[in-house]
């Protein structure tokens, strides 16, 4: 490692960073504006055209709003609750890899530039670990507001994430566990390799359905196909994992003010906001990383053959935010349609319906891909 | 040069922690510093190269484990006022000499030597190479060690072993579900004519 490899690894993080920050400012627009579409109105138009910039001119409103401290609060942790909401929120996107590598030569030597901060072999676990974390912010924020509403949110919170935590973890072994039978020895919980995993389309088969084969050979090789309960499963955790509508009990209006940021304003109620919108992001990305393919697509390498490597990368990155925002406005449709679910609905759809419906299908699974490689017991 | 500094930096922050846990008059914070400390711990996991034990380190503990804590501390309330005597006879000295044991053994074993890690098959300091990675703790390699596809041939791994210490969690779990679902019984018993 020498310092050009120094140099590039601090351009992959700021580049998340300033990418992601980007991003936020554009997500919120897109929220607004959609949310008001669905429901017959306008939205924001006032500040840049059709109110682009209604989100930079919150922002730097909030940087000036006095920031309050409530008299009962413990002042270190109420200050400390939204710095590690953001830290966690911009950590778990570390892993996930939004464009195509490409290799060029630096310093006499030729380096692969990956689209990724930093790919680790225990990626998916690392992700469901700083997910266990951001409860914290949450939780903290509640407790040290020294106000009965926020802790009543704050206790929400951590019931809701241990439910949901585990749906969420057991719905990716089934996921693994596919990826690893398929793919022996190979780094299988690397975001990257999963990426690599999902290139290319589905071989011809023989036999009597042989005449589906002009389909067949144009269908993606995406771990939505075989694994379509465990996407369900995960997207509904992820859902409930960044507390969005419906699973939004933690900050309900109706009847907690606003949750755990009941207390906090300013810029501190802003790196909560920030935080939400990362997260939403972020979860799209881990759905589209997992089970859509990641960034690849259709002509890749002929672009990169024909054309050249960077606007195949770019093409790529293309692929990336467009299978991304799919899901982003899925949060926003969701959160526009659906109504707030009862806490005991949430502990019962997470618990009786989530939970037993990962554990069946991870029996199915292994036991389909038992036969697979064994063979039927009896034959 | 970067573990010393890790490690001095993770090692104070796991100590403070581990003191606060036991110092601290608010609950709350006696639990954020168990869970600073179950943090720095999976640190040091990385540190020696066992990614994978310090993700699960951070997942079960420092995530579940303290989330769990956290949520019965406030369930209880934070300002419950504690209950400071002693309900086990002798438990001072208990502690003092269980403590002593516990430091003249290590000082024994450290000093005399006489003490070897039990390391899987293809592990271990012997054989040590950070480069290498069947040596280290990615999840490749735990899963070559476990099923036993570690050297040319293929072994019995520690498969067994594992399932059979993951039934002692098992027991425990049922045996907090069987207390908790029993006792409501004998509540009944004490006074079965009492609602008329």
């Amino acid at each position: 490692m020498d310092w050009w490899d120094f140099l590039l690894v601090v351009i992959r993080v700021v580049g998340v960073f300033v990418f992601l920050l980007t991003t936020v400012v554009f997500l919120v627009w897109i929220e607004r504006k959609v949310i008001a579409d669905m429901q017959n109105r306008l939205g924001p138009m006032r500040a840049g055209p059709h109110g682009v910039l209604q989100t930079v001119a919150d922002g730097l409103k909030l940087f000036f709003k006095e920031q309050i401290t409530p008299a009962k609060s413990e002042f270190l942790i109420y200050m400390l609750a939204p710095a590690l909401s953001v830290v966690t929120a911009f950590l778990m996107f570390l892993v996930v890899p939004f464009a195509r590598p490409i290799e060029f030569a630096l310093g006499g030597e030729l380096r692969t530039f990956t689209f990724q901060a930093m790919d680790l072999n225990v990626g998916v676990l690392y992700v469901l670990a700083i997910s266990s974390i951001a409860v914290y912010a949450i939780v903290l924020a509640g407790w040290s507001s020294g106000s009965k509403y926020p802790l009543l949110g704050g206790v929400r919170a951590t019931a809701q994430a241990i439910s949901y935590e585990a749906a969420m973890g057991l719905s990716l072994v089934a996921l693994i566990m596919f990826i690893a039978v398929q793919n022996r020895g190979a780094n299988v919980m690397s975001m990257a390799a999963i990426v690599d995993f999902q290139a290319g389309t589905y071989g011809a088969t023989e036999g009597i359905f042989s005449f589906l084969n002009p389909i067949i050979t144009r269908v993606p090789k995406w771990f939505i196909l075989p694994q379509v309960i465990p996407f369900i499963i995960f997207a509904i955790a992820g859902v409930a994992e960044t507390n969005r509508a419906p699973f939004d009990l933690v900050e309900a209006e109706q009847e907690l003010v606003a949750g755990f940021h009941t207390e906090y304003s300013g810029m501190r109620f802003a790196m909560f906001f920030l935080a939400e919108y990362v997260n939403m992001f972020t979860m799209s990305a881990l759905m589209v990383t997992l089970f859509f393919g990641g960034w690849g697509g259709p002509f890749l390498d002929s672009i990169a053959l024909n054309v050249g490597p960077w606007v195949a990368t770019l093409v790529s990155f293309g692929y990336f935010m467009a299978k991304v925002f799919v899901f982003i406005f899925m949060y926003i449709w969701i959160r526009a349609s659906l109504p707030r679910l009862r806490y005991d609905q949430l502990m019962e759809l997470g618990w009786k319906r989530l939970i037993p419906g990962a554990l069946l299908w991870l029996v199915a699974s292994s036991l389909a891909l038992a036969i697979r490689q064994f063979g039927l017991p009896w034959t | 040069m970067t573990e010393i500094v890790l490690f001095g930096i993770f090692g104070t922050v796991a100590i403070a922690g581990a003191l606060s846990v036991i110092l601290a008059r608010n609950p709350i914070y006696s639990a954020l510093g168990l869970m600073s400390t179950m943090f720095s711990l999976a640190v040091f996991y990385i540190m020696h190269l066992g990614h994978f034990v310090a993700a699960i380190q951070i997942i079960v503990y420092t995530g579940a484990v303290m989330t769990l804590f956290l949520f019965v501390i406030m369930l209880i309330g934070v300002d419950r006022s504690e209950d400071t005597a002693e309900q086990l006879p002798n438990q001072r000295r208990i502690v003092v000499g269980l403590g002593l044991t516990i430091a003249i053994t290590t000082v024994v074993l450290t000093v005399g030597q006489n003490f070897k890690w039990v390391t899987a098959p293809g592990s271990g300091p012997a054989n040590w190479d950070a480069n290498a990675e069947a040596t280290n703790g990615t999840i490749q390699a735990i899963g070559r060690v476990l099923f036993g596809a570690d050297g040319a041939e293929r072994t019995a791994g520690w498969a067994l072993p594992f399932e059979v210490v993951s039934l002692l969690l098992i027991v425990a779990a049922v045996g907090a579900i069987a207390l908790a679902f029993f006792r409501p019984l004998r509540k009944v018993e004490i006074n079965p004519t009492e609602t008329d």
